[in-house]
């Protein structure tokens, strides 16, 4: 296939690299985003080396220390609660979960939203009028109002879970793709490739979509706090994860019952949800400068 | 004007009836139902009570039924409440949450454009930065973090306020849910004003009022506040939604007695008709709130031919 003149006309490949190490460069020099990158990865990889880290597993239950306070020479150095589980580990394996919601649901939202958008915005006339005007429909839904039905449909599992907050996230990228795509496909190689016979889907897959990911990218960054915090939402009022299973917003939750007693519960896992979100939000901003040049004023 | 509200009516119809369809099949298909409970009703009982209530009906024809009802503006009886319709629910539930968005909203609004527009008129300085950091730390603490938090501090070390309830409603008992409901909204508005803000001081009529020698805070109010606030009131709709869908956990952790609260117990007893009553209203108030930003938003841009 990669022989095929047609494809060699792409103008997006040669030009995109350039675009993507551009950006690098100034994301680089952006002190506060590399801060947040250099957390984010330590913090991810923390996430996942979890049962290395301690010696406890997460549902495990210690009868003699039930919320005790943070103390490193008892083994446990975010304290337990109420019913002796270790925090420490508690809090990696919840992170666990938020971080994957982030970025199944971000995925499932990707896929849709790109697809339904690009498709949209390059097909024009009547087909894109009608697809645009279902998602103004949806969009004027009261969205956690169906996210929390969803989950009572769903019950207890999390990759529905995962997948049902994807689809519901998908407007804004469908939108913001459609937006895009408009003024790619009056491009020159698109119309090279027209004249070159070939075929709209293989133009939408390979000459639209690859041209997308630079906006795609600023908006993921910003997708994936959004979408670890609807999860933590549930679950804070006790609809997403099931226990013994938890996540950070079922892990605030469980702290805010006992904050006066053993405020610790509390105060570890909020801090990780929120450095998380921090770090997303900061990386996002970052990468807007970098990959939106028009946006640099604002910021 | 009266063509585009026409329109606009219309066009509010099909996401109504999407909503209704959704929200009906996903609590109706749900496992579970409003009589389950820790003592298994009698199967005689039981099903006396579906009757009553047509729950052995076909789905579709509950489905119709329902709609039929809505029409008529009968929301139908609580399964939870026993004494109580839907109605009289939302009617107890509403003003709370009212109060509790209305002032969220408010403080916001004043808060979020006056902390913009100061950080627009100062750029790069230091009250620009904090207000940056302030507004990043708002938008990154989600409220149900920041409720618990603030609880922990001002009601249980500090003991100045109370910790939950609505107590009279008074000031004192609002303080602490308005301000959490608020934080991520002010957040948003302030960043929303300093970027617009920012880009309308560069334009050319500001340049030429500075030129003729207007002080400031005339540029600001008769020239530069109006344009620069188009974002915010664009905002406004998703920001009544994220307000609404936050009283959620607010009116949960200070156990205010509002219609989010009523809609997660609906959901987890599969109170069919309260949850449905609350969505369908909230529907039609964001719906209807939107049509008001869009007109305000006409007025405000003159370009915009509604």
């Amino acid at each position: 296939m990669s022989t095929d003149p047609i494809n060699t006309i792409d103008e997006g490949s040669s030009g995109g690299r350039s675009l993507w190490s551009d950006a690098w460069q100034v994301l680089r020099r952006n002190r506060a985003a590399m801060v947040a990158l250099i957390i984010l990865t330590s913090m991810t990889a923390m996430v996942v080396i979890a049962p290395l880290l301690s010696p406890y597993s997460f549902d495990y239950t210690d009868w003699d220390r039930i919320s005790v306070a943070p103390s490193i020479a008892e083994g446990h150095p975010f304290g337990t609660d109420a019913l002796g589980r270790d925090l420490f580990v508690r809090t990696l394996y919840g992170g666990r979960i938020s971080l994957m919601v982030g970025l199944v649901a971000t995925l499932v939202s990707l896929i849709i939203g790109i697809s339904y958008g690009a498709i949209a915005g390059y097909l024009g006339g009547r087909v894109d009028q009608i697809m645009m005007r279902i998602v103004d429909i949806l969009y004027a839904l009261p969205f956690m109002f169906l996210v929390i039905l969803l989950m009572v449909f769903f019950g207890r599992n999390i990759l529905l879970i995962f997948v049902a907050i994807g689809a519901i996230n998908w407007l804004d990228m469908a939108r913001i793709v459609r937006g895009q795509t408009l003024s790619l496909k009056t491009r020159e190689f698109i119309e090279a490739a027209r004249a070159g016979g070939v075929s709209t889907p293989r133009i939408i897959r390979r000459h639209i979509v690859p041209n997308l990911l630079g906006v795609v990218a600023i908006y993921v960054t910003l997708t994936i706090p959004q979408v670890i915090l609807v999860e933590s939402f549930l679950s804070f009022l006790g609809l997403g994860v099931q226990e013994p299973m938890t996540s950070w917003g079922a892990l605030v939750n469980e702290g805010a019952r006992e904050m006066e007693s053993s405020p610790w519960t509390l105060i570890f896992p909020s801090l990780f949800l929120a450095v998380t979100l921090f770090c997303f939000n900061f990386i996002g901003d970052g990468m807007r400068d970098a990959l939106d040049p028009r946006d640099r004023s604002g910021q | 004007m009266l063509r585009f509200a026409i329109r606009r009516f219309l066009g509010a119809i099909p996401t109504l009836l999407i909503l209704i369809g959704l929200a009906f099949c996903l609590i109706r298909l749900a496992p579970g139902g409003p009589f389950d409970s820790e003592k298994q009703l009698p199967p005689d009982i039981e099903a006396n009570l579906r009757q009553a209530y047509h729950l052995d009906e076909p789905l579709y024809q509950q489905f119709a039924r329902y709609i039929g009802n809505l029409a008529r503006g009968d929301f139908g009886p609580s399964f939870q409440y026993r004494d109580f319709s839907v109605t009289e629910l939302i009617q107890s539930g509403f003003p709370v949450s009212l109060r509790l968005g209305g002032f969220a909203m408010l403080l916001a609004l004043i808060v979020g454009v006056v902390a913009g527009t100061i950080a627009a008129l100062r750029q790069n300085s230091s009250s620009d930065h904090v207000v940056m950091a302030v507004s990043m730390t708002g938008i990154s603490i989600p409220n149900f973090v920041m409720a618990p938090l603030m609880i922990l501090v001002f009601a249980v070390h500090l003991g100045w306020l109370p910790a939950g309830g609505l107590g009279d409603g008074g000031f004192r008992n609002m303080l602490l849910p308005v301000i959490s409901l608020a934080l991520p909204q002010i957040a948003f508005i302030s960043r929303l004003t300093r970027g617009s803000m920012i880009e309308v001081l560069r334009s050319n009529y500001i340049r030429t009022a500075r030129a003729q020698g207007l002080s400031t805070r005339a540029i600001i109010f008769t020239h530069a506040l109006k344009p620069a606030l188009l974002p915010v009131v664009s905002y406004l709709g998703p920001a009544t939604a994220a307000v609404i869908t936050g009283s959620v956990v607010i009116e949960q952790i200070f156990g205010v007695p509002g219609l989010g609260r009523y809609f997660v117990q609906g959901a987890l007893n599969r109170d069919y008709t309260l949850v449905m009553g609350v969505v369908v209203f909230y529907g039609i108030l964001i719906i209807v709130f939107n049509f008001l930003v869009d007109l305000i938003y006409g007025f405000l841009d003159p370009r915009l031919k509604v």
